[in-house]
């Protein structure tokens, strides 16, 4: 180790090192023995107090309100607020979560132990999801965090889908954009055209009280149609591999686009409006786990993993009675559909959608979003997802030097690490829900 | 009756002949070799049979049914599983996971399980683990299930490929030079690899080899490949004293 001021004997340097080493070993020990429900506890509580005290915390702080992204933004734009978005952010986030998340940590074990042991595994999976729900539905508190909640999930069935093809299966596929393009639309259709009095469709064929329950099926058939647009990329793309699906789906992806765009009946470049707005944040957040499920299910079992094998050495996963044509037209197909879904709520999120958010800027934000979380992870998608969304939105006050500084963070994080942040990294649920054991203290 | 009959096989890459002529005829339960020079078309007439190439003439029939325009991977569900002379592995995939893949034909829970995994799914993967697990530990290396393969010293990877061949239950089975780059050690072990597999699982096995010990060792009958075309076929001893087989590969002693 360097020393630079020779003032400081080395026996003291160590001895502060060690210092050092302490406490952060006393802060894992503090942290250890606290399970996945235990943390889910810690952020309800935190939550629950910014309902409660939020408010008129923030004006003390001598904020103008509750801050939108954890004081993220105010920080970027009034420095003089930085104290005060920081001190508020320790006292209504993290200081309640640590400390309840570590004086329940008992009790998390126990019932954590409890849920897993008497109930199947899903009875554990969906007490926690119905926590983390209600954290994110009580933090959702007015209409600027919903929406960013809203498109960070439906960003994470994006990113997710797309991994599946240029992650697990190692093809590069650009025509997400399309695809979701053709979810939208098609589900948008369908629901104006079946409850909603149009200019364009007219009366409503079915009751609209009906709308909301049948959601689901429209939804369903966008993601379905978006299938269909992938078997016209993959038939001709498939029978080699290399560049050619590269090529091919960014042409499907500016076909799609103008072909929406010379199609007067569903408004053309203008766009298509009055979609009502169904998907609200508990649709969406139902979508994001179904589609979660589904593709850590899929990617876990045996059909899924020939995904690798392909991408590895399709020759040998031939040889080994793969059937890889099989294999990619499935997974293709498959993450094309989640596309269609998300383009789907997208467009009842938002009440309004045009050709030109399905262009070059979209794929380039969804590439993004796969390449930073990490290629062949279902975990580094959603973190990615979330990440960059985040990221896009705190560097909002920036303006036009957002587009310099996220490109370069990109880069720097190309150089460092080449293949995303969790990239090859599987986190097993069961695992992950486990009670934590504190450590020294086991029976 | 035969268990693999190739009748008159002829194979052109654009205007060159690789392989001219090509019959065979392997019985259950025996250990074949195929020996000759680099570039006589022994890896080609493996790739041929496996699918992986469509022979331009002629006739492959396993177990009474022609191979001849089905996909590699239908060949291999059919019972003709192969290695490679150059390992090819999945890199980024546990030990366990190669071993298990290769049971992709034996599993039927089919798209169903695989997204909403069924309690057939469940089922036919513990069974597909287990299953990988046995073969592991035949191979001696059960302890390094969850190793990613590149991580893995060279005779290791052989054996996970062996293990991975094996999992698909063939007949027969394909070795292109199960030995090359080994040191004599590995080589001892991988020949007594060889012969268990062959006893244990009543396979029968076609190899390449280009070392003679090997091949003069494990095979009953020996074909000697050059220029795409068989130059001799018969026991060890024969093929040893041949003497077209000395003149175009195995040397004449004097001169060495």
């Amino acid at each position: 180790m360097e020393m630079r001021g020779s003032t400081v004997p080395p026996a003291e340097a160590a001895a502060s090192a060690g210092r050092q080493n302490t406490l952060r070993a006393k802060i894992r020990s503090q942290l250890a023995p606290i399970p996945l429900l235990g943390w889910l506890f810690g952020t309800l509580v935190a939550m629950v107090i910014e309902q409660a005290v939020g408010h008129s915390l923030a004006l003390a702080f001598g904020l103008s309100g509750v801050p939108g992204l954890f004081g993220l933004r105010i920080m970027l734009t009034k420095r003089a607020l930085i104290p005060s978005s920081l001190a508020y952010v320790l006292l209504v986030y993290i200081l309640p979560t640590l400390v309840v998340a570590r004086l329940s940590a008992p009790l998390a074990n126990r019932v954590a132990k409890q849920l897993l042991d008497r109930f199947p595994l899903w009875v554990s999976l969906i007490v926690h999801l119905g926590l983390f729900y209600a954290t994110m539905h009580l933090w959702g508190g007015n209409a600027y965090r919903v929406l960013f909640l809203k498109f960070i999930l439906i960003s994470i069935i994006l990113t997710l889908s797309l991994n599946l093809v240029n992650g697990y299966m190692g093809e590069f596929s650009c025509s997400h954009p399309g695809f979701m393009a053709l979810g939208a639309y098609s589900a948008s259709v369908l629901t104006v055209l079946l409850f909603v009095n149009d200019d364009v469709f007219g009366a409503p064929l079915l009751p609209p009280a009906l709308g909301p329950f049948l959601f689901p099926l429209t939804l369903i058939a966008g993601g379905l149609v978006a299938s269909v647009g992938a078997l016209v990329v993959a038939i001709p793309s498939f029978r080699t591999r290399g560049d050619y699906l590269a090529i091919i789906s960014l042409a499907f992806m500016f076909i799609v686009k103008s072909l929406i765009e010379n199609l007067e009946i569903i408004g053309g470049p203008r766009g298509f409006m009055n979609q009502p707005k169904w998907a609200n944040l508990p649709t969406v957040f139902a979508w994001m786990a179904i589609c979660v499920w589904m593709i850590y299910n899929f990617t876990r079992s045996t059909i899924g993993k020939a995904m690798c094998a392909v991408r590895d050495d399709e020759t040998a996963a031939e040889a080994m009675t793969v059937n890889t044509r099989r294999t990619k037209m499935v997974t293709f197909l498959f993450a094309a559909f989640w596309a269609g879904v998300a383009g789907g709520l997208f467009a009842h999120v938002i009440g309004y959608i045009n050709p030109s958010t399905f262009g070059v800027y979209k794929l380039s934000e969804i590439l993004a979003m796969v390449y930073l979380g990490g290629l062949n992870s279902v975990v580094g998608s959603i973190a990615g997802a979330a990440g960059l969304q985040l990221l896009m939105e705190v560097l909002r006050p920036l303006q036009l030097f957002k587009w310099i500084v996220i490109p370069v963070l990109l880069i720097v994080l190309m150089i460092r690490r080449p293949m995303g942040l969790i990239a090859f990294t599987e986190v097993n649920i069961k695992d992950l829900l486990q009670p934590r054991q504190v450590p020294g203290k086991e029976r | 009756m035969a268990l693999l009959q190739v009748k008159s096989m002829t194979h052109f890459f654009g205007g060159l002949r690789a392989v001219h002529n090509y019959d065979l005829e392997i019985e259950p339960g025996q250990v074949r070799g195929l020996i000759g020079p680099n570039g006589a078309g022994k890896t080609t007439i493996f790739n041929l049979i496996t699918g992986i190439y469509q022979p331009t003439e002629g006739e492959i029939i396993f177990n009474g049914q022609n191979l001849v325009g089905l996909h590699p991977h239908q060949i291999a569900a059919q019972g003709v599983c192969r290695t490679f002379q150059t390992l090819r592995l999945w890199r980024h995939m546990t030990v366990l996971d190669h071993v298990k893949l290769a049971r992709y034909s034996k599993i039927h829970y089919g798209l169903i399980g695989a997204f909403f995994g069924t309690g057939q799914r469940h089922r036919e993967e513990a069974a597909s683990e287990k299953m990988a697990y046995d073969l592991l530990e035949m191979m001696g290396i059960r302890n390094l299930a969850d190793q990613v393969v590149i991580n893995l010293p060279y005779g290791v990877q052989r054996r996970v490929e062996m293990a991975r061949a094996l999992a698909s239950e063939p007949q027969l089975l394909f070795l292109d030079e199960p030995t090359a780059g080994m040191n004599p050690e590995e080589l001892v072990e991988m020949m007594e690899v060889i012969r268990r597999v062959r006893d244990e699982f009543e396979l029968t096995i076609f190899l390449i080899e280009h070392r003679m010990r090997v091949v003069m060792e494990l095979c009953e009958i020996i074909q000697t490949l050059d220029f795409g075309e068989v130059i001799a076929e018969g026991t060890p001893e024969e093929i040893r004293s041949n003497p077209r087989v000395i003149d175009a590969y195995l040397g004449k002693e004097g001169i060495v």
